[in-house]
């Protein structure tokens, strides 16, 4: 190894371990009942974001003075069993697409933790936000470094359970938690389709390294070595994975929902980093896209019409923050068009710069109102509002619509509990109650003790 | 055959049935328990002293040295193979955290005596090899039970009715097989029979509702004991695996595969925690089960994985369950009980066992069920779809009900709700074997893929294997693949 591969190594290692230790620490802070102070967590995070974004700007500095485009981290098998050939492999890789996302990521965590020291100061959750905000940072750096499959779903599993959590963080309310559940739940089902994709590819191909999928070059120019009906299945399955982790349609009703969370993670999650990781994964498999005409006609189309929605769904809404995540889904639906058009530079710097716009438009959110009604209080009237000039060509029927269709969210959720969720529940339901009358014909009386349940036996002011 | 430095296998057996007769002459004291969870730690001691001696002498068997009870078993009977010789400490764990984490205002109602007698069993189960001993007490092992549901006055017949079949079928199984050429076709009738047993024992849908009936009518904790061992899988391994074709082995794959995707379906729709924990545990073991059966070396590894962590994380999703139990009678999973506030730890462990138990990264089960999928995929990639799938609906089964204990308005109880020191000592026993086994892989999964191995070469040594058609396995026993591994390649 020459110095400066050993340099490399050093400095990728300090990026990935980091943001490792910090949650290990929380976390066993956590578990052994030792809550550490609000300044002792809020350094330790500050730290690990510096230690994951300087070595990681080493890095930049040192690839572009000796022109080298790509830098893989080798930290060897996780798991391996070679007779097989399988292997675990932890492999990171410094790259055009890895570099920009993960500066991006820790900046703005860098930015969110820093705000959110004084925005939750003296919360009884502290401890808890930022043991969720250290798995999520984790996951992020994971997921933007991973040369492997794998590793990206493992970094792409841990963005959403701390999704699912921060978005339930004022647990003490019902709303929150409801919508965190429903968060975890597409969350759960797009993971579903990313790892069965993950694991077809292994079986196409043998291999889960991406310069494995691409067979040559390093992103952006890499070709899949899948053919053409291989690439549209998983493409699909990818899509699907995509789709569900940044709210496209339809699968849109669960990001209003998570602005229930504090005004930090939703500015994190749903206006920079998560809500754009479905993009990122894409860009980073764009080649598979590449492969298959009837995919990029897939991924425009999906991109559209989530734009389109976006668009009309952010124009009526009453609660601000709501209204900002559809703005990010409509420019994440034309990060998805770009990217289907292959435009993968043009969408990377539109994930940048839109990811750190929304992020200070929604740390502004809760002050914002506060600011219009001192305005329209000095100016004696209420501010002019500037509706879309395209409104008047459209039919009063139409108009009609429209606004129904945005403020009822698109009616993705409906149909989605309509058509999913209900009959499921139907068909099980069902099922339970035969299982209920057989047991029931069995035993010669009602089987079930759990029928007779209190509903909420901690209020008995009894032991048990 | 190579011999331990110790009598492990006896010694580990025999001390909590001497510890069950021990308690019953204490009568009803008030350190009762300690005593019990005493004779358990000393039972875990020595099924771990026994794992070690094992991976020291570094053979795939090995049976006692000084043998006392040869006089009534045949020297072959107990011996500790690859297999086993995990089962049998984690067998221990859970009957010691299960009794470490017991109220003593709930000891009268959890029968120590009959989970001492329940822990023997189950060692000696595990400690046994395909043999008449294995059938007796693979059907003794269902007395316990039984006769708690009968001293707790419950109705029985379900139970009853179920492991009645499940004995019959065995014994009934075991004795043709024992008249017939095993390396014949003839074997197919009793394989099957055997088979019949064993997913009866596993309850494998539809043969499943002795389970939920028993989750509701007996003892948490006996519950517990009874079901997460996993002795039906064993059942299958030693009993149907050397035998059976392998499209046989196939189908019961697939009626595993539904079960899992049915029971992850049916734990989301419950509405009282124990029913939940019932179905979440039938799809996950189901899960072990189907990659049991896959009988590639990649699957077969995936599933005893899965075995271990399904063991541990289940386990410990129990315990924690029954201690809110133990506070508060049943759980309805209808609304929300606002706990977090009372007890953290207890919240952060349900959760914890919960991600495990559904292969979450960085947990003991995430390997396992990576592996799993792998193999399933291997066999048929619908096959890894359904095991995807399943492992999908628990998860939102585990968030759910972790949400509907913890979260929501919190009220205060009379009940003091924090963990005691002992249910702390379980709980961050087995944090520390969940992430340990999630963090570092490598140890378990070679030792079980070795086993898986071993297990794949001897069932190919059965010939019975070669009658398999063209869409079935090779000659070899084993199913063809376009599998090419991972190479990773390094620019």
């Amino acid at each position: 190894m020459t110095p400066l591969h050993l340099l490399f190594h050093i400095l990728g290692t300090a990026v990935v371990v980091s943001p490792i230790v910090l949650l290990a620490i929380l976390g066993l802070s956590t578990l052994v009942n030792r809550p550490l102070s609000e300044t002792s967590i809020a350094r330790l995070t500050q730290a690990a974001v510096l230690f994951s974004l300087l070595p990681a700007v080493a890095i930049l500095v040192i690839m572009l003075a000796t022109d080298i485009r790509y830098v893989p981290i080798e930290l060897g098998n996780w798991v391996t069993i070679p007779e097989e050939q399988f292997q675990f492999h932890l492999k990171f890789a410094f790259d055009r697409l890895s570099i920009p996302f993960l500066m991006l990521s820790c900046v703005l965590c860098g930015v969110v933790g820093a705000f959110t020291r004084r925005y939750l100061h003296r919360e009884e959750g502290y401890g808890r936000f930022f043991l969720y905000y250290a798995m999520f940072f984790c996951g992020m750096v994971l997921s933007s470094l991973a040369s492997t499959i794998e590793t990206l779903f493992v970094g792409w599993e841990m963005v959403g359970l701390s999704s699912a959590l921060l978005v339930a963080y004022f647990h003490e309310r019902t709303n929150p938690v409801r919508n965190g559940q429903r968060v975890w739940s597409i969350y759960r089902l797009s993971d579903a389709a990313f790892l069965i994709a993950a694991i077809t590819m292994h079986h196409m191909t043998g291999e889960g390294d991406f310069g494995g999928l691409m067979s040559s070059g390093v992103w952006p120019e890499g070709t899949a070595a899948i053919t053409s009906s291989q690439a549209l299945m998983v493409g699909a399955l990818l899509l699907i994975a995509a789709a569900g982790k940044s709210a496209l349609f339809p699968f849109s009703g669960w990001l209003p929902r998570a602005m229930e969370g504090p005004t930090p993670s939703s500015a994190i999650f749903y206006g920079a980093l998560s809500v754009h990781l479905g993009a990122f994964l894409l860009l980073r498999l764009s080649p598979i896209l590449d492969a298959s005409l009837t995919l990029q006609v897939m991924v425009i189309s999906l991109g559209v019409v989530s734009a389109v929605c976006g668009a009309v769904m952010s124009r009526v809404q009453n609660d601000v923050k709501v209204s900002l995540a559809y703005a990010s889904l409509t420019q994440v639906g034309i990060i998805v068009v770009e990217i289907g058009m292959g435009l993968k530079y043009l969408a990377l710097i539109h994930i940048i710069g839109h990811a750190s716009l929304r992020t200070m438009q929604l740390l502004r959110a809760p002050t914002l109102l506060r600011d219009y009604s001192d305005l329209e209080n000095k100016m004696g009237m209420r501010l002019p509002r500037d509706s879309w000039v395209g409104v008047g060509f459209l039919p009063p029927r139409m108009q009609r619509w429209c606004y129904r269709f945005g403020f009822e969210r698109g009616f993705m959720d409906i149909a989605l509990d309509k058509w999913i969720v209900q009959p499921f529940v139907r068909v099980f339901h069902w099922c339970d109650s035969v299982e209920r009358q057989v047991t029931d014909a069995l035993s010669h009386e009602a089987s079930r003790e759990s029928d007779h349940a209190e509903l909420h036996p901690e209020d008995i002011k009894s032991a048990a | 055959m190579p011999e331990f430095h110790f009598p492990w296998i006896e010694v580990s057996i025999l001390v909590p049935l001497f510890g069950a007769v021990w308690i019953h002459l204490l009568g009803n004291r008030d350190n009762i328990l300690r005593h019990a969870v005493a004779i358990c730690s000393v039972t875990l001691a020595l099924t771990i002293g026994e794992l070690i001696d094992f991976v020291l002498i570094g053979t795939f068997e090995a049976h006692d040295h000084w043998p006392f009870i040869d006089w009534m078993f045949d020297r072959d009977v107990f011996v500790v193979d690859e297999l086993s010789a995990f089962q049998l400490p984690l067998a221990a764990l859970i009957f010691l955290v299960t009794v470490m984490s017991t109220l003593r205002t709930k000891a009268p109602r959890f029968s120590l005596k009959l989970a001492l007698v329940s822990e023997t069993l189950v060692l000696a189960t595990f400690s046994c090899r395909s043999s008449w001993t294995l059938i007796v007490f693979l059907i003794a092992a269902t007395v316990p039970p039984y006769l708690e549901l009968r001293n707790r006055q419950r109705c029985a017949r379900l139970y009853v009715l179920h492991m009645a079949v499940f004995a019959v079928l065995l014994v009934v199984g075991y004795g043709w097989l024992s008249v017939i050429d095993v390396n014949s076709r003839a074997v197919l009738i009793p394989g099957a029979l055997l088979t019949a047993a064993a997913l009866f024992r596993s309850g494998v849908f539809p043969f499943h509702l002795w389970m939920t009936d028993l989750f509701e009518k007996a003892t948490f904790g006996t519950a517990i004991l009874f079901s997460t061992p996993l002795v039906g899988a064993y059942a299958v391994m030693r009993l149907v695996l050397p035998i059976a074709p392998s499209w046989a082995l196939q189908s019961i794959a697939v009626l595993s595969l539904v079960t899992a995707v049915y029971a992850g379906s049916m734990a989301l729709i419950q509405r009282e925690a124990r029913r939940m924990f019932c179905f979440l545990f039938l799809s996950q073991s189901a899960l072990v089960l189907a990659g049991l059966e896959l009988v590639t070396p990649i699957g077969l590894t995936g599933a005893l994985c899965l075995w271990l962590s399904v063991g541990l994380s289940l386990t410990g999703f129990g315990i924690t369950l029954r201690c809110i139990e133990a506070r508060i009678s049943r759980v309805a999973l209808v609304d929300y009980h606002g706990l977090y506030r009372q007890m953290p730890m207890l919240a952060g462990f349900f959760l914890l066992t919960g991600l495990a138990a559904i292969g979450f990264p960085a947990t003991v089960g995430f390997v396992g069920m990576e592996l799993l999928i792998e193999g399933a995929v291997d066999v048929y990639p619908l096959v890894g779809t359904m095991v995807v799938i399943a492992a999908a609906l628990c998860g939102i089964t585990v968030l759910s009900a972790y949400f509907r204990i913890f979260t929501g308005h919190p009220t205060r109880t009379q009940v003091p709700m924090h963990a005691r020191p002992a249910e702390r000592i379980a709980v961050l026993m087995l944090t520390l074997l969940i992430l340990g086994g999630g963090l570092v892989p490598q140890p378990g999964v070679a030792s079980r893929y070795h086993a898986a191995k071993e297990l794949t070469r001897l069932r190919q040594a059965n010939p019975i294997n070669e009658y398999d058609g063209p869409s079935g396995p090779s000659s070899a026993g084993l199913p063809t693949t376009t599998w090419k591994g991972r190479r990773t390649s390094v620019r």
